[in-house]
């Protein structure tokens, strides 16, 4: 199937129109989990290079829209790669081609005029598909509530600087908590593994002495409810690294595995 | 006439001991009798997931309702800059009256100061909190907490996690929350839209929401509903605000009753990124952070606009807020700030391609400081600048604009956060209480989480416990006859999809951009006339009939933002309704007709020291007007000045 959508913005002025690029792209449709899903091929023109990737995707709709067809269902949110809402397989990578950023936050500056682009949901059994570019990431949801936590109850707490943490720890714990739970680790994941997504919490937890009272039980219960999801097993591959959008470093999976033996030991 | 009466229930005696005698005088509901009562909590942002979290932890059970696929997403993640409290732990004189102060003055004196003192109150808690949390605020090398300066005030208390604060609050909040979900204490629903509020007997007890993947109608029963859906920034299209970030929940609640409070004041953020083109589907903010180290500039002459900012020499350029505040310079308040940037682009000297920008510029920072220590303080936002601009701002001046960020106006409420309507509570953004006509920086985080985690919990316990309730299920007729209008109304807005040829998003743009145009960082008379009937016709033509290709009623973001533009075209002219009956200046509201000499806001504090609460009649264009008035004890209106 081809198609060339309206496009509503390309009538602007000629100057500007040189720098407009055309791009085919060949988008997964499927209506729902029950159908089978396939590629839709759409020539897109009036790309600009300021848009950003979400934005290029908004221009589809509209074009497509306007010619009767239905738009391409993706989720985002705040656009400023921060909600982890964003999903898209550009061209086999989570989030395309650029290190360290979410789809939102991709601009079609780093593509080139004629480029074919192919875009896919996130593909792993733990995300079931919704619609589209949508998928179910309600699994990871389900490993947080499993222990991703200090079990604090909201009341009178004791004064913060009486607990000092280093600058060092501080830092690297939140180099761990930057994870924005968009699930791009699984997703690039061969073996559709959730240990980076899981790892980041339990290592921003540990390095804190507030998180680390229930460490052990964190961990195991975390890891636990990652398998029964039925995410797969870490063989220390590395894709999840280079696909996440906040450089999450794989060593977080070491400290994980630690925990968790540590964990399984005392137990 | 209306029997509406405003009683906005604060406490008796000094603002200082209002809350202590609160919590003293408040009824309890004992551990045993908690798990008798539902409590329905719509959002998961930095409110509604602080709330969730504490009343299930409690003992009350709780259903809490998200938008989006997870809570995680609600647009608080998005906050950048800081969290406010009284820490002092910079020795730099801070207190509770210190920030109870600010924050009446930054509001220019249009808040309740019985609310924003009780802020002040619990702000230290929060940090409290959230360190125990394990939040991982920056520290010092000592080990102990970090602070820096935000605008507004003269001393360092905002605590903050790089630029991603409101994402580790939240986070916080979230784990929290999701703890109660594992204990079976909160019940989670997400991809859930409400889309009305069931009164029964005059109490709010339930909602009816549109599942988003299914497209069913669901019905829900409590004996309290607590909506924390966040502000209404979007209804100008282009903000800092996120995709799906809506009115709709609050407004169908002003339809049922509730009155909406202050609806025209609504913050301009000064430092985001500018425009860049017609597809542009959302403003980022570069955190007010920034204005610590970053020197706001445009060149003297108009002739230098367009030279490279680095050409500029010393003298050509002209630090305008320095010049006009040498008090706080940098620092002064977002609408003083914005309102000076839309001057300078306005007399021809703005920068950039639109020549509606300005210069943030680090140079003299990175001097003094070193690159590396701009960088770990700003790392991620000058990443996210140069993603966006392809500039790097660690050799070329940012270019800024002001753009909306945040909605002061809410639905109102009372001391206890509780509507006018009995047993609906409305928290955060959502509500009007504690910003007055601007809100200072760093200061939504912290009224989010002091509604949730500190105020809450104990107002709504008093109404559960002194509250007879009368059995409700969802079988209630008024469940029914809600649930029947909600399908009915989505039905009109599938069949009226039938008919047009312009889509759901050219609507939503017409309209954001009638709404920056008239009732943004200027507004006359004429404007504001000029917006209300453009909103009219507007909203005429899209119930005659706007273009919808897929007419299913399952998952459809087109028909999600159909239902929200509605109603966004609806709260859009109340606004403007609301601009118009307040002439004056006063914050973020800047009527030109009411101006000082050196064209700073200038307030009526004669004819405008009330709160504007408006009731629905049926349709937008007959609300009725009601006024609360405010009465300041404390801290006396005066012409607020930065210099």
């Amino acid at each position: 199937m081809s198609n060339t959508p309206a496009n509503p913005s390309a009538k602007s002025d000629p100057a500007k129109l040189a720098k407009l690029m055309t791009l085919n792209l060949r988008v997964w449709r499927q209506k729902s989990p029950k159908e089978a899903g396939k590629f839709a091929a759409y020539t897109l023109k009036g790309v600009s290079p300021n848009m950003s990737f979400l934005e290029m995707l908004d221009l589809l709709n509209e074009g497509l829209h306007h010619s009767g067809d239905a738009p391409v269902e993706f989720d985002s949110d705040c656009r400023e790669g921060i909600c982890g809402s964003c999903s898209c397989m550009i061209n086999g990578q989570a989030h395309g081609p650029e290190l360290g950023t979410a789809t939102c936050q991709l601009y079609m500056r780093k593509f080139k005029d004629g480029d074919t682009i192919v875009i896919e949901p996130w593909r792993a059994t733990a995300f079931p598909l919704v619609r589209d570019l949508v998928v179910d990431r309600s699994a990871l949801d389900r490993i947080i509530s499993a222990g991703g936590y200090t079990s604090v109850k909201v009341g009178p707490h004791a004064e913060p600087n009486s607990m000092l943490v280093s600058k060092d720890n501080a830092e690297k714990a939140m180099d761990a908590a930057a994870c924005i739970g968009c699930g791009a680790c699984v997703a690039a994941c061969p073996n559709g593994s959730a240990s980076l997504f899981t790892a980041a919490k339990i290592t921003h937890l540990s390095l804190l002495p507030q998180g680390k009272v229930e460490s052990h039980r964190r961990s195991y219960r975390m890891v636990t409810q990652m398998d029964e999801e039925g995410f797969g097993h870490c063989t220390n591959i590395g894709e999840c690294q280079s696909a996440c959008p906040k450089d999450i470093s794989i060593d977080t999976i070491a400290t994980m595995r630690r925990e968790y033996m540590k964990a399984i030991v005392k137990s | 006439m209306s029997n509406i009466k405003l009683d906005s229930n604060v406490p008796a005696g000094p603002n200082s001991e209002k809350w202590s005698k609160f919590k003293d005088d408040m009824k309890l509901v004992n551990p045993a009798n908690r798990r008798k009562h539902t409590v329905i909590v719509v959002g998961t942002g930095l409110a509604g997931a602080s709330a969730s979290a504490a009343l299930a932890e409690m003992g009350y059970r709780v259903k809490t309702f998200t938008i989006h696929d997870t809570p995680r997403r609600a647009h608080s993640i998005a906050a950048q800059g800081g969290i406010n409290a009284t820490k002092n732990y910079m020795n730099d004189g801070d207190s509770v009256h210190r920030l109870f102060y600010d924050t009446v003055k930054g509001g220019d004196y249009r808040s309740r100061e019985a609310n924003v003192h009780r802020l002040a109150e619990v702000s230290t808690s929060i940090i409290d909190q959230c360190v125990a949390q394990g939040v991982p605020f920056a520290r010092e090398y000592s080990g102990e907490l970090a602070n820096r300066s935000f605008g507004g005030t003269q001393v360092s208390r905002t605590f903050y996690a790089r630029g991603q604060t409101g994402q580790q609050l939240l986070l916080g909040a979230y784990q929290s929350m999701m703890r109660q979900v594992d204990e079976k204490a909160v019940e989670l629903l997400t991809r859930r839209e409400m889309l009305d509020l069931v009164m029964i007997n005059g109490k709010a007890r339930g909602i009816i929401t549109r599942n988003l993947v299914t497209g069913e109608t669901e019905r829900h029963v409590a004996d309290a509903v607590v909506l924390a859906t966040g502000g209404y920034s979007r209804v100008y299209f282009l903000s800092t605000n996120a995709f799906n970030s809506n009115a709709t929940a609050a407004w169908r609640c002003h339809k049922r009753g509730a009155l909406f409070a202050n609806p025209c004041f609504t913050q301009i953020h000064p430092t985001c990124i500018p425009v860049s083109g017609d597809n542009q589907s959302k403003l980022t903010l570069m955190s007010e952070s920034l204005r610590n180290d970053g020197r706001v500039w445009v060149p003297k002459k108009k002739e230098d606009v367009k030279k490279n900012p680095n050409d500029i020499a010393e003298e050509d350029r002209d630090y305008y807020l320095e010049r006009k505040y040498p008090s706080f310079g940098n620092l002064v308040p977002r609408d003083v700030a914005s309102r000076n940037s839309k001057e300078v682009c306005d007399e021809g000297r703005g920068v950039g391609e639109s020549g509606l920008a300005v210069y943030l510029d680090f140079r003299d920072s990175i001097q003094r400081l070193g690159e590396s220590s701009i960088r770990e303080k700003y790392g991620n936002l000058f990443h996210m600048y140069e993603e966006i601009t392809a500039e790097n701002p660690y050799q070329v001046p940012m270019r800024i604009y002001p753009a909306i960020h945040y909605t002061m106006g809410g639905l109102w409420v009372d001391y206890n956060l509780m509507s006018n309507l009995p047993g609906l509570f409305v928290l955060g953004e959502a509500n009007f209480s504690d910003h007055g006509a601007n809100r200072l920086g760093a200061s939504a985080l912290m009224q989010g989480l002091a509604d949730g985690y500190f105020v809450l919990p104990n107002t709504l316990s008093d109404y559960l416990a002194k509250t007879t309730f009368t059995k409700a299920s969802t079988e209630n007729p008024e469940f029914k006859a809600a649930e029947d209008q909600v399908r009915a109304d989505v039905k009109s807005l599938i069949e009226a999809g039938k008919k047009g040829t312009k889509t759901v998003m050219e609507f939503y743009r017409e309209l954001g951009l009638t709404m920056w145009d008239h009732v943004g960082m200027a507004r006359s008379e004429e404007g504001l006339k000029t917006a209300i009937s453009k909103i009219q016709n507007l909203r005429r033509e899209f119930h005659n009939g706007y273009k919808l290709v897929v007419q299913d009623e399952g998952f459809n973001k087109n028909l999600e933002v159909a239902g929200r533009v509605a109603d966004f075209m609806e709260l859009g002219e109340l606004m403007a309704k609301d601009a118009l009956s307040r002439r004056e200046s006063c914050g973020g509201h800047f009527r030109v007709e009411s101006q000082t000499e050196d064209g700073e806001a200038k307030r009526d504090d004669e004819n405008f020291a009330y709160v504007a609460a408006w009731e629905y009649k049926g349709s937008v264009t007959d609300a009725v007007l009601h006024k609360e008035p405010l009465v300041f004890e404390d801290v006396h209106p005066s012409q607020r000045s930065y210099k």
